[in-house]
């Protein structure tokens, strides 16, 4: 086991370079000058050339790259060009309520695909299938950043019942365990979940009714096993599968959340890369986009060992 | 039963056999998918979306650009306006029908051309194999450290709003993913007989690609292509919501349910049709992938 979390972070290693040399290249095929956003108008070339040095755009890119991977290992992301405070502890302190809002919504929607893929593949070709079935593919079709402003139109517009916009009371931009942050928390949540309810009903259903077509249940069921000892082979079997979809899916909802929080001005991750983008905040940007990634690959590389450690036949291979 | 001497049935089957089997495989699938009364419903959807938005000038609509203060937000149903009016007055039936223009030319062209690419990067490193198979597939795994939409909003948010920049930056978000299931595909035909046989027979590798290869691994990576149809619908008109796609006052599904957000709380039933048309396009999509899919899979 050992052996294969090894071989697993060594093959990270690669991945986590190039992905910083991408998002490093992302300021670089920006079209214009990355100072724009800082520069006065009227700035003379003098002014022009010395920031240039000061944020060491003036070095060859190579050169650019390495200084500012290492600063990166550092925790150094440089300064928002907008704020003048530390990338770093901007992301975070929105990161922190992406997280929240990515664990809410996975709540629901693994709970409910898990269900939803379990009764569908069990009772495979009837109507509950097929309902099941619609309510997934519905799940995957809908733009999502639409059904937010449905949900919001029916439950703050129309009833009343919700708050809009907003991750608390009063702008309130810290998180906390009350019914009135809870309240702000329901509509982005069961709008982030629709996606991942789907897909993780499609998998479980799949799952379920190949396991439950193969030989070694018409055994178990030959030897009188009962249906619910059946089931738990059935769950056993498709765990680490189903594991590994919903790994990959927890991290869409994180790296993915800009539309959502646009929509409901949740104040995290994807509310600060919108604002990075259309203020030209390139290292905010920058920032933004690598601390994403990171979890994103961190993420895969912790569900990889776990599936190992449920699933023997893994480390094997 | 039949007079017929056992010979004469058993010839009339032997005749018959082929005439079945000479069916092609396309042929097949053609049939089954016609047999399929979702795909064919699905089918039906589009085809009106797609010619309404080609014949939209054809059709007598309001002029989808032009606006009136007077006649701001009106509800579904008003004498004029069967479907009501924009923010800015403008006829919303007629900017939803004009709206598919953009809309699909930006959600569809660029899996169509991932497809080209990501086949023939797949392809070339499944077929080849070895160092250039490394370089291409490591390459590719790089964009995979990334979750789709972010991918996309880094490329077009640095690269700016634009039309051109959104179907680059989701060329780019979906060439990796064609492009592992072709190499797959294609690693899986290559050491096969059939191959191997044009190989001994003088071919050369761009026509065993072209001719052996290609001809059986198309299917598969096409499937999977219309299967990204729906997200790239949904991810193009996110990125015109967000405001880095379509720029106003063209009409474009995305950036009218942008602009329709503050109406909500005048007109919401208003506000919500764009959505609900990319909703029903990409639905379609997914649906009729879905019975492409089964369609071709002629074992079941």
């Amino acid at each position: 086991m050992l052996a294969y979390i090894a071989r697993r972070i060594v093959y990270v290693v690669p991945i986590v370079i190039s992905v910083a040399l991408v998002c490093f290249l992302l300021v670089h095929i920006t079209p214009g000058d990355p100072l724009v956003a800082v520069l006065p108008a009227d700035a003379s070339q003098e002014l022009a050339a010395q920031l240039r040095a000061a944020y060491g755009f003036d070095r060859p890119l190579p050169v650019q790259f390495g200084l500012w991977l290492l600063r990166a290992l550092h925790g150094d992301l440089g300064n928002s060009i907008a704020t003048g405070r530390p990338v770093l502890a901007e992301v975070m302190r929105a990161v922190g309520n992406t997280v929240t809002l990515a664990i809410a919504a996975a709540i629901i929607g693994f709970t409910m695909g898990i269900l939803l893929g379990l009764i569908a593949g069990y009772f495979r070709e009837t109507w509950i299938d097929k309902v099941a079935t619609s309510f997934a593919i519905a799940g995957v079709s809908v733009p999502h950043y639409w059904l937010g402003m449905v949900l919001v139109i029916i439950f703050s517009v129309q009833l009343n019942w919700l708050p809009a916009v907003g991750a608390g009371p009063n702008g309130s931009n810290s998180w906390a365990w009350d019914w009135a942050h809870l309240k702000y928390l329901v509509l982005p949540a069961i709008t982030t979940s629709v996606i991942p309810m789907g897909i993780v009903t499609r998998t479980v259903r799949a799952l379920t009714g190949d396991i439950l077509s193969q030989d070694f249940v018409e055994a178990l069921r030959a030897k009188g096993l009962h249906e619910r000892g059946v089931f738990r082979h059935v769950i056993k079997n498709a765990a680490p599968t189903a594991l590994a979809v919903m790994g990959l899916q927890l991290g869409y909802m994180l790296g993915g959340s800009i539309l959502i929080e646009t929509v409901f001005s949740w104040p995290g991750s994807g509310f600060l890369l919108n604002s990075a983008i259309f203020q030209r905040d390139l290292p905010l940007l920058q920032g933004t986009i690598l601390i994403l990634a990171l979890f994103f690959v961190f993420l895969n590389l912790l569900v990889d060992i776990a599936q190992a450690a449920i699933d023997p036949r893994i480390k094997r291979g | 039963m039949s007079e017929l001497p056992l010979s004469a049935t058993a010839d009339a089957a032997l005749q018959a056999a082929p005439a079945t089997k000479a069916r092609g495989y396309w042929a097949t699938v053609g049939r089954r998918i016609t047999r399929d009364k979702v795909s064919m419903v699905c089918a039906l959807v589009l085809l009106l979306i797609f010619l309404s938005a080609i014949l939209a000038p054809w059709l007598g609509l309001e002029d989808p650009y032009k606006g009136s203060m007077i006649r701001r937000l009106r509800h579904i149903g008003t004498t004029g306006y069967p479907l009501g009016t924009d923010e800015l007055g403008r006829d919303m039936l007629a900017r939803l029908v004009y709206g598919g223009r953009l809309s699909l030319v930006i959600g569809i062209l660029p899996v169509i051309l991932a497809f080209c690419i990501g086949t023939s990067l797949g392809l070339v490193a499944g077929y080849v194999g070895g160092k250039l198979n490394t370089a291409i597939m490591r390459t590719i795994d790089v964009f995979y450290a990334f979750p789709s939409v972010l991918l996309a909003i880094a490329i077009s948010g640095a690269l700016g709003a634009g039309i051109i920049n959104s179907i680059v930056s989701l060329t780019v978000v979906f060439v990796p993913q064609i492009t592992r299931v072709a190499e797959s595909v294609t690693t899986g035909v290559r050491n096969m007989d059939f191959v191997e046989a044009a190989r001994a027979s003088g071919a050369g590798p761009f026509t065993i690609m072209r001719v052996h290869i290609l001809g059986n691994v198309l299917g598969a990576i096409f499937v999977y292509a219309t299967s990204l149809i729906s997200v790239s619908m949904i991810l193009a008109a996110g990125l015109s919501f967000l405001g880095l796609g379509t720029k106003p006052p063209e009409p474009e599904w995305g950036l009218m349910l942008n602009t329709l957000r503050t109406a909500i709380y005048v007109n919401p039933w208003v506000a919500a049709l764009p959505g609900a048309m990319i909703f029903a396009v990409s639905i379609c999509f997914n649906l009729l992938s879905d019975g492409l899919r089964s369609a071709m899979d002629i074992r079941n």
